[in-house]
């Protein structure tokens, strides 16, 4: 209803998140808000999250301030709505015990999401990332030991990446002093010379306009921070801010374990302590969906060219509809099955680490928009970029390693799911097929199941389900199922 | 015939614009990129099209194993960029 006062309250962004903070608003009062756009980002004890707004409507007022840490539903603004439907695409579906009271005043806010869902998501954006530059041409200088100009320049003297990298902060070739084997200029070289930043852990862009808005001195932090790789993260400058004195203390200290590191620890061990497994396996040829998959690239331009793990995950998330057995969760005692197949990808981070976004209703997604959706989390994922609305729990996971090489994955599963599904490198092997022996291309895929909730048999009839889908091939192509 | 390092250069441009925490610094330009870099086929595919974007070479999926270290990725770019 149009000029109805909406609350955006503190989000639930995990079973056991009990406050969050706002690190920054994207939004002031007069603003549109639009559902789907960002409003802030919070820092939830685990992970700095980008909220995204389920309601449409003109900001009435921001009632809590960046810094100020508060219990999960505290409102933390005012909208009034602009009558239109506030409709939730992508609210979380997952069952939970109490079901949120309608307000009067609007839609209610997410429900909260059942128990430590999939493994939290990433703490901090890595360093600050270098705008796109316009590429350099390199010159010859003279190489660094005396060789005349106009010879090869060796790789092992400078090699063009250091020379890259070296231009890349306006430095002199030639004024560079090789201190590795044969005279050569490595990194450490460079950074010699190199304008030396205020310190040599990297800060988040983000934990950088906190400390602006909080008025805290970067340079006072110790020297680690509790990102991955020990970068400083927006967490840091909060725990400094209110705690002047212990940012002063002299003593250096060992640098706190990877925040991220921490939560997948904790959400592994509650998986293997409390999910007692099955693991089944299989190979499936998949000759005919990449045979198809290459003809089609050849067609289509670069940018919209198609990877093998869409056919992948196309076919767990058909699976997954059609055994909806293994598509829920384990809530106090019995299984719930979800209302839609909502799969959670899990994404490596180069940092080490793990990251699970979602892709929601992924059954209804043709190749095209599953290629979509990947490319975007998996992009925004590695940049700390995710929204609320894609950390919602999975109904199932699937883990695709193919692309480091292992055979065959053996899975733990992300508790409170039930099943997680595994998928290894896409090899050439051997294929008995008919009495004779030929070599295709194929995929070890493997379910690991919750013994409480199904046993080895619903992870076969899985399996094989998939299986026929990826052999078959055309299913894959075709439009999804109408709803 | 554009030099091997302009096209050093425009890979690794494309490579820090899809991969920007790594570490280009201690690359070998003779040894296997992706593995060095960690790049997975997402990654790589995006370097493909940044590449692309940059350059207007397509490079069709079977000849992506010609790509595999730095260097080679490097001389088969520089024969195909327009001079």
């Amino acid at each position: 209803m149009a000029g109805e006062t909406l609350e955006f309250r503190m989000p639930s962004l995990g079973a056991d998140m009990t406050e969050g903070t706002v690190l920054e608003w994207r939004i002031a009062p007069g603003d549109r808000v639009e559902v789907g756009d960002i409003v802030a980002v919070v820092d939830t004890e685990k992970a700095e999250i980008e909220v995204d707004s389920f309601d449409a409507g003109v900001v009435a007022d921001l009632v809590v301030s960046v810094g100020q840490a508060v219990p999960v539903g505290t409102v933390l603004a005012h909208l009034t709505s602009t009558g239109t439907a506030g409709g939730q695409p992508v609210a979380p579906l997952a069952p939970s015990a109490p079901a949120a009271p309608t307000s009067p005043t609007g839609p209610p806010p997410p429900p909260t999401p059942p128990p430590p869902k999939s493994p939290p998501p990433l703490t901090s954006p890595p360093p600050t990332s270098p705008s796109r530059r316009q590429p350099v041409p390199v010159s010859t200088a003279p190489s660094v030991d005396g060789r005349a100009p106009g010879t090869r320049p060796a790789p092992k003297v400078l090699s063009p990446l250091v020379r890259h990298a070296a231009e890349a902060v306006h430095l002199e070739v030639a004024a560079l002093h090789g201190s590795g084997p044969a005279g050569r200029v490595v990194r450490a070289d460079v950074e010699a010379v190199a304008p030396r930043p205020t310190r040599r852990t990297p800060i988040s862009p983000r934990a950088r306009r906190l400390a602006a808005t909080l008025g805290v001195d970067l340079a006072a932090l110790g020297g680690q921070g509790s990102g991955p790789g020990h970068s400083i993260v927006a967490a840091d400058v909060l725990a400094a801010g209110r705690s002047p004195t212990a940012a002063e203390a002299a003593p250096p200290v060992p640098p706190p374990p990877d925040r991220m590191r921490r939560s997948i620890a904790a959400a592994m061990e509650r998986s293997w302590r409390e999910i007692p497994h099955y693991h089944v396996a299989t190979r499936i040829d998949v000759s005919r969906p990449l045979a198809w998959l290459s003809e089609e690239n050849l067609r289509r331009p670069v940018r919209d060219r198609l990877l093998p793990a869409v056919l992948l995950l196309r076919a767990t998330a058909l699976a997954a509809a059609q055994r909806p057995e293994l598509n829920g969760w384990w809530i106090e005692g019995s299984f719930r099955a979800a209302e839609r197949v909502d799969l959670g990808v899990a994404v490596s981070l180069r940092s080490g680490g793990l990251v699970v976004p979602v892709i929601a209703g992924a059954d209804r997604l043709d190749l095209d928009q599953l290629m979509a959706r990947l490319r975007d989390l998996v992009t925004r994922a590695r940049r700390a970029r995710l929204r609320s609305s894609e950390l919602i729990p999975a109904s199932i996971t699937v883990t695709d390693l193919g692309d480091v090489g292992v055979d065959t994955v053996h899975g733990v599963i992300h508790a409170p799911q039930v099943a997680l599904v595994g998928f290894g490198a896409i090899r050439e092997e051997p294929w008995a097929e008919g009495g004779m022996l030929a070599v295709r291309p194929v995929v070890h895929a493997t379910v690991a199941g919750d013994h409480r909730a199904s046993d080895w048999r619903t992870g076969a009839r899985f399996l094989s389900t998939m299986a026929a889908l990826l052999e078959e091939a055309p299913c894959l192509t075709t439009p999804p199922p109408s709803a | 015939m554009p030099d091997h390092a302009t096209a050093i250069s425009l890979i690794l441009s494309a490579v820090a614009e899809v991969a920007p925490e790594a570490d280009l610094a201690e690359l070998d330009p003779t040894a296997d990129l992706t593995e060095q870099l960690e790049l997975d086929s997402m990654d790589f595919l995006n370097v493909v099209v940044a590449v692309n974007e940059a350059t207007g070479v397509e490079i069709p999926e079977r000849d992506y194993p010609e790509l595999s270290t730095l260097d080679r990725f490097a001389a088969y770019l520089a024969e195909r960029l327009p001079v």
